[in-house]
């Protein structure tokens, strides 16, 4: 029970952080703002006219960098002093627990907010609406755990930002394929059970990496 | 050479690979004719991989629960073999590709599962060369190896059973219910198998012998 007031605490304590600063918040809306309009203008040059798959690909690539960048600052920005004293007040299970929950809320603000510009400006072709925002939040909650421990590793390492990049793409493409191909699914109006498989995959896929993340933070957090 | 009997081993199933692989009688099919001997050296190799990497990351786990610069130089020997059978095994298999299927490359799911795995031990030797600190270096790249095994992997071998590929075996059977291997492949097949896999045990000893060495002789040159 200990565990569970202890995260409830640090994602309160990152959440207050992200308000308190909030440059880094605007900063990261801000990205996602304008690589939609770039994308938008980009295609402008064609009519406007977005065939769908051509859609959904770059949806998915622009949630795929948006939570690369987000995700990245999580480790990054917190200074060496303050990781210490989190370290002798809160086991290290909490901090990555803590993170991983607080980057999937983070990720799916973010992703809600890319969708809803990105449908303003481009069209939106989704037929079954219900199942394509079920999968986005699936979608954030997998980069947000995918990605903590590797933004964790990333930042021990001397050049992070390259790093994040490297060691989280191939990762995270397996996961991607699955999003994908439910989102293609979800725009084409097809019923829930054509994609059950492989929403269950993408359930039991995060539940590994949240059980992998658990057991080897603790490792991490001593070097 | 009580010890060593598994190196006689190999070297005589490799010969007898070899020689059996190239005059033994295969069945005559369309499209495969003779190429269909690549199965002795193409399927054995990917064998090869997945053994020596979940050697690679056993080590990384014996490391995290017991520190010692063998064990991480074993574990990094082990994925650099893993490595090098995925390179001989993705050279073997485009060969085979462009006599069979026209091209040197397709848009498979297994060849895709491969292309990706190379992506990700090519970033866990770029995060290797990113540390300075040996210790730390030893660490973080275990705790990467066990995240990227545990979180990618499972879905390489899932991933093509639910799409539909050009491999035998795709589109939800067991690869090898469906192939008519016939008796005489068999012959060749199973010990090409242990043969290959054996070698890359063997590499990877012997590489870790090398590395240990110039540990060594770097520790001598301090004093």
């Amino acid at each position: 029970m200990l565990l569970f007031r202890e995260i409830w605490y640090l994602i309160q304590k990152d959440f207050r952080l992200e308000w308190r600063q909030r440059a880094a918040l605007n900063g990261m809306l801000l990205y996602v703002g304008s690589t939609v309009f770039v994308c938008y203008l980009s295609f402008a040059l064609r009519g406007g006219e977005l065939p769908v798959p051509a859609w959904n690909a770059l949806f998915w690539i622009i949630l795929l960098f948006t939570a690369v960048n987000a995700v990245a600052k999580g480790f990054l920005q917190e200074s060496r002093g303050r990781l210490l004293y989190y370290y002798t007040l809160v086991r290290p299970q909490a901090v990555i627990l803590a993170k991983i929950i607080y980057n999937a809320l983070l990720l799916l603000g973010l992703a809600l907010v890319g969708f809803g510009v990105y449908a303003m400006v481009l069209g939106n072709p989704v037929q079954n609406s219900l199942l394509f925002v079920g999968n986005v939040a699936l979608g954030a909650l997998g980069f947000a755990t995918t990605l903590t421990l590797v933004s964790g590793i990333a930042a021990k390492a001397t050049n992070s930002s390259t790093l994040m990049a490297v060691l989280g793409f191939p990762l995270m493409i397996p996961m991607l394929l699955l999003l994908i191909k439910v989102s293609k699914n979800a725009l084409d109006g097809l019923e829930m059970e054509a994609s059950r498989s492989s929403l269950l995959t993408l359930v039991a896929l995060n539940m590994i990496v949240v059980a992998v993340s658990y057991l080897l933070f603790p490792f991490l957090w001593r070097s | 050479m009580k010890k060593n009997w598994w190196k006689a081993l190999t070297v005589v199933l490799l010969l007898y690979v070899a020689v059996a692989g190239l005059l033994m009688p295969v069945p005559r099919l369309a499209i495969l004719n003779e190429t269909i001997r690549n199965l002795y050296f193409h399927v054995p190799m990917w064998f090869g991989m997945t053994f020596i990497l979940v050697a690679s990351v056993v080590y990384s786990v014996r490391y995290l629960r017991n520190p010692s610069v063998e064990l991480d130089i074993r574990s990094h020997e082990a994925a650099r073999t893993g490595i090098l059978m995925g390179c001989v095994g993705l050279a073997t298999g485009s060969i085979w590709a462009k006599y069979t299927w026209g091209t040197w490359w397709t848009n498979d799911p297994k060849l895709n599962g491969a292309a990706i795995a190379m992506l990700i031990y090519g970033a866990y030797l770029v995060l290797r060369s990113s540390f300075t600190d040996e210790q730390q270096r030893a660490r973080v790249s275990a705790i990467y190896n066990i995240f990227a095994f545990a979180t990618a992997m499972p879905l390489f071998y899932i991933l093509p059973r639910l799409t539909d590929s050009l491999h035998p075996g795709a589109g939800g059977n067991p690869a090898f219910a469906r192939y008519d291997l016939d008796n005489d492949m068999r012959l060749v097949f199973y010990p090409a198998v242990i043969g290959w896999t054996l070698l890359a045990f063997w590499l990877a000893q012997v590489a870790s012998r090398i590395a240990l060495l110039k540990q060594k002789v770097y520790e001598k040159q301090l004093v």
